[in-house]
């Protein structure tokens, strides 16, 4: 296996990439699965078909859309322009991009934690004197952090993947804003490549492989933990 | 404690509407299934609003449609029991215990942890996690839990449903123990008639979302003893037991209550139905059943047809149960003395 310098700057920005976008989605992803789970409004089956929308959406359709909204003539681009902030084609881009593709999968897994937890063990926290946000940070809190883990673990795992998207937003630029996919892409493309894709192919999995580990571990734990 | 209920509710199908004001310190709330007993702690607790009405305790208002009061369910400091324990699975006993403890304002903290630890025998539990306790340990802690927040009043919603027989009497003194000790009022839920007998004094019958019926426990169970198939539960705290052969010799009233089932050095307490009560006008000469007293008859009453006979020994007091004719046949009139036969298997020790 051989990683050139280029190569490993290209896994570097990936996870850095994915860290920062799971852990940018993790708080939004925890109110809008709370908001979507206890709170009842109307418009309710709106926000639930836009949520998910991301998941039905070629990514490069999300990327294009991106693009547009943050570009130069974009009300967001021009929004941020106004304080000397420019993201198309640098990797907060590509956060940008991984975290939407990748935020339905994280709602969801959190959705179904939150899900699972008793009513009455709500009720009787309100009714032992916590207010709602007291009930939210000491019991929902708590008995959806399974589904946090899992949700952050299957965005993380996209955002590695992340590929459509990010090439529309984020430009595919050796040093600043190639990832592994891209990187590979580059590779795939010229006939010398092959050795090189494959050395970063072993890395993706070894990546992937690792996050579902750690994802079964820190389950386990949590889960040895709640019987306590 | 006054509850003062003025409200509508409708879900569904299902439409609650009451109006009524009960006082008591353990009031009981009796319904069978889908009566609407739930929804009715729920409004009381706060934990769904009622479409409209009014509801008071004591002198603060809960909620009130007219003046657009609704107090939070922190606020109202109503504390419940579920029938499931309901422990906070991701906290470990003394956490769950001193969860409403540590949220109620310290002016207000009047019970301490280490008095509802020695009541409700809690000591050995208070390192553990929640999920290594039995039904009973659980539904003690959850009780603990409930009247550690220091509530104005304490909501028990079935609790002892979920539990097997044995471990529904173990609890039932723990639940009487907490309201009388710590001066608790106590709004008590259940479909049982045994368990108002035991843990109520006033009760308020809800049938179909309505009211129907506000009375003492033992009124309900007299008139219910016909409909009953069990007719009226007597209920005995027996103690004092001596051991004659295989049977067990309890002091009551006069003479001695004999049951096969006892226990000595421990007060117990005994159910028996009216209905395993025999009459006689006169002594018989011979009889089987190990029990065989001299009561004056106390009062009768009528339960659908039946005839309820209060038999009085010594100032205790136990009931049977005749039809009509047998009552005619036999010249029962208040005051008149009869001889009550009881086998001693009858006698059916509950805990």
């Amino acid at each position: 296996m051989h990683l050139s310098p280029q190569d490993i700057t290209a896994i570097l920005l990936s996870m850095k990439i994915a860290v920062t976008a799971t852990a940018i989605s993790l708080p939004f992803g925890f109110a809008t699965a709370w908001v979507m789970v206890f709170k009842r409004f109307r418009g309710k089956v709106l926000l639930e078909v836009l949520i998910n929308l991301p998941l039905t959406l070629p990514p490069v359709v999300i990327g294009y859309f991106l693009l547009l909204m943050l570009g130069r003539n974009g009300w967001i681009g021009i929004f941020l322009k106004s304080f000397g902030v420019e993201l198309v084609f640098t990797w907060k881009a590509a956060v940008l991009a991984s975290a939407t593709v990748g935020f339905p999968l994280l709602v969801r897994s959190i959705r179904l934690g939150m899900e699972s937890i008793d009513q009455q063990l709500l009720q009787a926290s309100r009714s032992l004197g916590a207010p709602w946000y007291d009930t939210l940070a000491t019991v929902i809190l708590p008995l959806s952090l399974r589904g946090m883990v899992a949700g952050s673990s299957l965005m993380f795992a996209r955002s590695l993947g992340e590929f459509g998207a990010t090439i529309i937003v984020a430009g595919n630029i050796p040093g600043l804003t190639q990832t592994i996919p891209l990187a590979i892409y580059d590779y795939a493309s010229s006939p010398a490549g092959t050795s090189m894709a494959l050395s970063l192919c072993l890395v993706s999995i070894a990546l992937s492989v690792s996050v579902l580990f750690l994802h079964e571990l820190i389950g386990k734990k949590l889960e040895h933990g709640g019987k306590a | 404690m006054k509850l003062c209920i003025d409200i509508e509710k409708k879900q569904g199908d299902f439409s609650l509407k009451l109006n009524t004001e009960i006082s008591g310190e353990r009031v009981g709330i009796f319904g069978a299934s889908g009566s609407g007993k739930s929804t009715l702690v729920h409004l009381i607790a706060g934990l769904i609003k009622p479409d409209a009405g009014e509801i008071y305790l004591d002198d603060t208002c809960l909620f009130s449609s007219r003046n657009r009061i609704d107090l939070s369910p922190e606020k109202r400091r109503i504390a419940l029991v579920f029938q499931q324990a309901t422990l906070f699975p991701h906290l470990g006993v003394k956490s769950n215990l001193l969860y409403g403890y540590k949220r109620c304002r310290p002016a207000e903290r009047r019970i301490k942890p280490e008095a509802i630890i020695e009541v409700l025998n809690l000591g050995h539990l208070v390192g553990r996690g929640v999920g290594k306790l039995s039904g009973g340990e659980k539904q003690r802690v959850a009780l603990g839990r409930a009247v550690l927040a220091n509530p104005r009043l304490l909501v028990m919603d079935e609790p002892l449903s979920a539990l097997d027989d044995s471990l529904r009497y173990q609890i039932i003194p723990y639940l009487r123990s907490v309201s009388a000790e710590f001066g608790i009022p106590c709004l008590f839920i259940s479909h049982s008639l045994i368990e108002m007998q035991l843990m109520t004094e006033r009760v308020l019958v809800v049938r179909d979302g309505r009211l129907a019926s506000i009375s003492t426990p033992d009124e309900l169970a007299r008139s219910g003893m016909a409909a009953n198939p069990r007719g009226y539960l007597n209920l005995l705290r027996l103690d004092g037991a001596t051991q004659k052969e295989s049977l067990f010799l309890y002091p009551w009233g006069e003479s001695d209550l004999i049951v096969s089932e006892g226990r000595i050095g421990e007060e117990s307490l005994f159910e028996l139905s009216s209905r395993d009560i025999i009459l006689f006008k006169n002594h018989p000469e011979a009889i089987s059943a190990r029990n065989l007293l001299e009561c004056r008859v106390a009062e009768l009453f009528d339960s659908d047809g039946r005839k309820g006979v209060v038999l009085e020994s010594g100032g205790a007091t136990l009931v049977a149960e005749i039809v009509r004719p047998a009552a005619e046949e036999l010249g029962i009139a208040t005051g008149a003395t009869v001889f009550a036969a009881i086998k001693a298997s009858a006698f059916r020790r509950l805990g």
